[in-house]
């Protein structure tokens, strides 16, 4: 449980971040919150040599009103996305989504930037923006872009980023008082979830992602289009698995994981239109 | 003043808070990975990453050459060092199957975390990053991992041996030839049942640590170790090493929790020692949490096959058991005799004639070794006769818990001969069971199962019981010999009294998180009429405590804490002697209460034991003969087992879409005669209701089919955590042991032995009118949903869409 040696540096800004990354290359890793790349250094899975700590950059920690939608600094702290009044008013999903990751030390430490780059098909955040149709605000060495979540998600921990590419702020759409839910299933509190759902809908319009279901987050969009064609829920639950492709664990089967995302999407859908 | 006297107040049965606490809840309390030892070297142990492998060579030159390494060894440069294998201390029987078990593997690896060889560094990050540097080529063979398998002698792990196969032990108590067979031939009811014991980690809180100093001139050394068995420790080491027992220290420091793992003698232990020899310098390792899950023993580990046969009334009338345990690798401590402790168990708490049926048939496999964890055994067999036992009453369509009551041992049978031959002391099942059923409301439940199970239903109520003996504070020794075990069962106590009225206690117990220094200290303070605050308890230094059989088993309160109270009598007898002298008083015309002897009937003449103390340490005024000082030993060999019972009720709700159990209560009604300290009691029952409750929906050590361990962190090994478990409901009953003055019986391993068998039995209960007859452990929501779509069968499912 000791990490093998590495060095050390602090970026005070998101351009020398970028910078120093660039500099030193492939064996470099940003560190945000740490609370994902940490445990892989002390098992030694992650040896980078270089540590760019992104996680004192106060300007990119911050939650603002930017009129449609919601912006989130990348470093904002899962914590502080739970108890921002903003969040909770006008991005309830994903302010409750915030407080159900890992347990309360993880959630005062670990930054959202962080949860969505690290891009765990396991992790709740990247299902909640999924759904949610958020934009991620990347920058490189060339200036910003923006990223869909939608088109975020490449592959098991492959995001869309550049290797000198950090993410800065995270664009989520105002939720205009759809009825929503977060369904997390798992053995023990603090763990990830077996299958999550998170799930949001306002008259015929839906959003439905899916946690842990595959190699990347799982937009869920049969359910979606069944709903606008006038599906029931329980019909529409049915189509939970579509998208997905369910890998085994210790926890669950395929099979298992195919029922279990029908009976909790029917279950957030159910608690969404409620 | 008021002349209202009340009788004499005690300690003994409060709550008292426990003294060892301030010191662990805020840090300051010394473990052995604490201690500052300048100029320790520290070593890491280089582990076999194959299950089965041979060993075709090490090379340390890599490691050797990294900055601030000592040294490094592999297994056959330090096997001139030992004088004799690692020991296995129950050989159960003459026959029994013993492969030579050196602290590093050399020849071949036969397990994932096989020790095969060690660097030492003036740091433990120098060390950890040496030991990546050591080249170790191996030659991957096929692991054994499945226990019938292992049977099969398909791959025979220890070639010289010739087989898998460690022992058969038999135990066939028959009152007329073949009366097992009869008995089952006559049965008006027979269940057959398969149960399986998963590996379990036993996760203490601290991982192991160990840290040799050898004193610089002599050849004497300390040994620091995070160890429940000092005394064994010492003795064992210097077997194995040929060291002169004398020059050996053992020092357990605070010990974070053992639950039976640390109830060895293991590698590091023996390798710290030698090499702090060797090299004349401290030598210190500490177990990381990852080697933890592979490097110290695992327990559980059985198949069970257990057959009932009762009559039309359901009275049980045979047992038949078939047991295959898991040794694991090799044989660590008391491996064998592991599943040996619950052979006498397989009946339970109910009444059989003589006629049962036990063999048990033990492996080895290429996994970690296993050994005693919380229970050892006996929760085992109690599982295997109490989901039995709700299988046959299914089979009879009666309810469990009458059919319990059918055949329980009566009140009026105790002290009760069992067909074993073993005599249980005391019990009151009727009364632990009334209890337990009144305070889980037992009749209520029922009736709202009733109304909630229905056709449909997704939320399904199931009420489960178990009812359970443990044997524990196995003894005397004598009995101990019958079964091959190589140890004694007594316990040693010294109380002394301070000249100014303090009291030293010294015991051979070797508490890791079970407050022995308070409850002793009650104990004393009971006997001697002083506060509990005036009592030290010393303890786990075998220079301070030489004689001692340590802590596990249950075993520390009906023989450590008895022979304490029986060393103040020592003391009380002899401080009477001088009392009387002083007095001018005979003897027997003096009493002793409240920590003053008296004359009867002339309380005036008096004299508290605190004069006395100063009169035996001047020895100026002693009867002639007298030794001065008031101190007095005891060791105790007890004439039984202790025999602690009760009756746990759990009731659960199963959610048929996911399989998710919920435990919307569990009641533990148990009964461990009087009780020294009620908080305490309870912690244990605490603490060991939720490790069983573990066993039976959280843990599992799962390996793959080539020997790994799959869930080897914290992160997938589920250790359930506060939001997972239920707020427990205790009770109690108190039957005192009659073979103790204290009354007392063990409580450690009473809740483990209870959990598991009651929260299984309440989720087969949720759905047996499913079609489903058993739940393999854990319970996990996976395994919960596969079951009931086992049972309901295909067809069902789509129609419950």
């Amino acid at each position: 449980m000791i990490p093998a040696a590495f060095d050390y540096v602090r970026a005070g800004s998101a351009a020398e971040a970028i910078s120093l990354i660039g500099e030193h290359g492939d064996e470099a890793k940003f560190l945000a919150g740490g609370h994902s790349l940490l445990p892989l250094m002390k098992l030694r899975l992650a040896q980078p040599s270089v540590l760019v700590d992104i996680g004192r950059i106060d300007e990119l920690s911050y939650i603002r009103d930017a009129g449609d939608h919601i912006a989130i600094g990348a470093l904002t702290r899962h914590m502080g996305i739970e108890k921002s009044a903003v969040a909770v008013e006008h991005v309830p999903l994903l302010a409750h989504t915030a407080g159900q990751v890992g347990d309360p030390q993880v959630r005062h430490r670990g930054t959202i930037g962080g949860s969505l780059a690290h891009a765990d098909p396991a992790s709740d955040l990247p299902a909640a923006t999924l759904a949610l149709g958020a934009t991620y605000v990347a920058e490189g060495p060339n200036g910003t872009r923006e990223i869909a979540a939608a088109d975020f998600y490449q592959g098991f921990l492959e995001s869309a980023l550049a290797a000198d590419e950090m993410l800065t702020e995270i664009r989520v759409p105002k939720m205009q008082g759809a009825g929503w839910s977060f369904q997390k299933f798992n053995r023990r509190a603090q763990d990830w979830a077996i299958v999550g759902v998170a799930a949001w809908r306002r008259a015929g319009a839906s959003g439905v992602a899916l946690v842990n279901m595959g190699s990347t987050p799982i937009l869920a969009t049969s359910v979606s289009a069944a709903l606008l064609q006038g599906a029931s829920l329980v019909e529409a639950a049915q189509l939970a698995a579509e998208e997905a492709e369910p890998q085994s664990d210790l926890n669950a089967t395929p099979e298992y994981r195919i029922h279990l995302a029908k009976v909790l999407v029917r279950r957030a859908l159910e608690q969404a239109s409620a | 003043m008021t002349l209202v006297e009340d009788g004499p107040t005690t300690v003994l049965g409060t709550r008292l808070l426990r003294r060892e606490d301030p010191a662990l809840l805020t840090g300051e309390a010394k473990f052995t990975n604490d201690l500052v030892v300048p100029g320790a070297l520290h070593m890491v142990v280089v582990r076999s990453p194959y299950a089965h492998a041979a060993i075709a060579g090490i090379d340390l030159d890599s490691a050797l050459a990294a900055p601030g390494v000592v040294a490094a060894f592999t297994g056959a440069d330090l096997a001139h060092l030992w004088a004799a294998p690692m020991p296995c201390a129950w050989p159960v029987t003459t026959d029994m199957k013993n492969p030579a078990h050196y602290p590093l593997a050399t020849g071949k690896a036969c397990y994932v975390g096989d020790g095969v060889a060690v660097v030492l560094a003036t740091s433990e990050v120098a060390a950890r990053d040496a030991a990546e540097l050591v080249d170790v080529r191996y030659e991957p063979q096929a692991a054994v991992v499945d226990l019938e398998d292992a049977l099969s002698d398909r791959i025979v792990i220890h070639p010289d041996l010739g087989t898998n196969k460690s022992y058969q032990w038999d135990l066939k108590i028959e009152g007329t030839p073949g009366q097992v067979d009869q008995a089952f031939a006559d049965a008006a009811y027979k269940v057959s049942e398969r149960y399986v014991q998963q590996r379990l980690i036993p996760i203490a809180m601290e991982p192991r640590a160990v840290c040799a100093v050898p004193q610089p001139f002599g050849g004497d050394l300390t040994l620091y170790s995070t160890t429940q068995v000092p005394h064994i420790l010492k003795v064992m080491t210097a077997v194995t090493l040929g060291m002169p027992e004398h020059q050996l220290r053992v020092i357990a420091p605070a010990v974070g929790g053992g639950f039976g793992s640390k109830l060895n003698v293991y590698a590091e232990e023996l390798l710290c020692v030698a090499l702090a020899l060797k090299l004349g310098r401290p030598v210190r390792w500490n177990e990381t949490r990852s080697e933890n899950a592979v490097a110290t023993t695992h327990g559980r580990g059985q198949i069970q096959h257990i057959e009932l046969a009762a009559d039309a009334d359901g009275k049980l009338t045979a047992v038949r058991v078939r047991l295959l345990a898991d040794m694991g690798a090799y044989l660590q401590l008391v491996a064998p005799g592991v599943p040996l402790l619950g052979a006498f168990l397989y009946a339970g708490v109910y009444d059989l004639p003589l006629a049962y049926d036990f063999s048990c048939t033990s492996v080895f496999t290429t996994l970690t070794p296993t050994d005693a964890y919380r229970g050892a055994g006996r929760p085992e067999a109690t599982y295997a006769i109490e989901r039995a036992i709700d299988a046959l009453a299914d089979t009879m369509g009666i309810d469990p818990m009458e059919l319990r009551q059918r055949n329980f041992i009566r009140k009026e049978q105790f002290p009760y001969t069992a067909m074993t031959g073993l005599v249980y002391d005391s019990g009151d099942h009727e009364a632990a069971a009334a209890k337990a059923a009144e305070l889980a409301d037992y009749a209520g439940v029922r009736r709202r199962q009733a109304g909630q199970n229905v056709p449909g239903a997704t939320k399904l109520l199931g009420i489960g019981q178990a009812s359970y003996f443990e044997m524990c504070g196995l003894a005397p020794s004598r009995v101990l010999a019958s079964l091959n075990y190589s140890a004694g069962g007594w316990e040693a106590a010294t109380v002394r009294v301070l000249p100014t009225n303090k009291i030293q206690v010294v015991t051979g117990t070797a508490p890791h998180g079970q407050g022995h220094e308070t409850s002793w200290s009650m104990i004393v303070a009971d006997k001697l009429g002083v506060s509990p605050a005036d009592v030290d308890v010393l303890h786990s230094d075998t220079a301070i405590a030489p004689l001692g059989l340590d802590t596990y088993g249950s075993r520390s309160l009906p023989v450590g804490g008895v022979a304490i109270a029986m060393a103040c009598d020592k003391v009380i007898d002899k401080a009477r002697k001088i009392a009387a002298h002083q007095l001018e008083a005979d003897e027997a015309d003096l009493e002793f209460v409240g920590g003053t002897f008296s004359v009867k009937g002339s309380p005036d003449k008096a004299m508290p034991l605190a004069a006395i103390a100063f009169e035996a340490f001047t020895a100026h005024n002693l009867p002639d003969g007298l030794e001065p000082n008031l101190e007095a030993h005891t060791t105790y060999d007890p004439p039984n087992f202790s025999w602690p019972f009760g009756t746990h009720i759990c009731t659960v709700e199963v959610d048929t879409e996911t399989g998710q159990v919920e435990v919307l209560q569990y009641v533990a009604v148990d009964d461990c005669g009087v009780r020294v300290n009620p908080l305490i009691v309870e912690g244990q029952v605490h603490g060991g209701v939720i490790q069983g409750l573990a066993q039976a929906l959280f843990e599992e050590a799962v390996h793959d089919g080539d020997g790994n361990l799959k869930n080897g962190s914290l992160i997938e090994y589920l250790v359930p955590a506060a939001s997972e478990v239920p707020s427990l409901t205790l009770g109690h009953t108190v039957t005192p042991s009659p073979t103790n003055q204290l009354g007392v019986k063990g409580i450690g391993e009473a809740g483990t032995i209870g959990a598991a068998p009651a929260v299984i039995n309440a989720v087969v209960d949720a759905l047996s009118h499913l079609g489903v007859r058993d739940m393999p452990m854990p319970a996990s929501p996976n395994t919960v949903w596969a079951a009931i779509q086992s049972a309901i069968g295909p067809a069902s499912q789509g129609a419950s869409k």
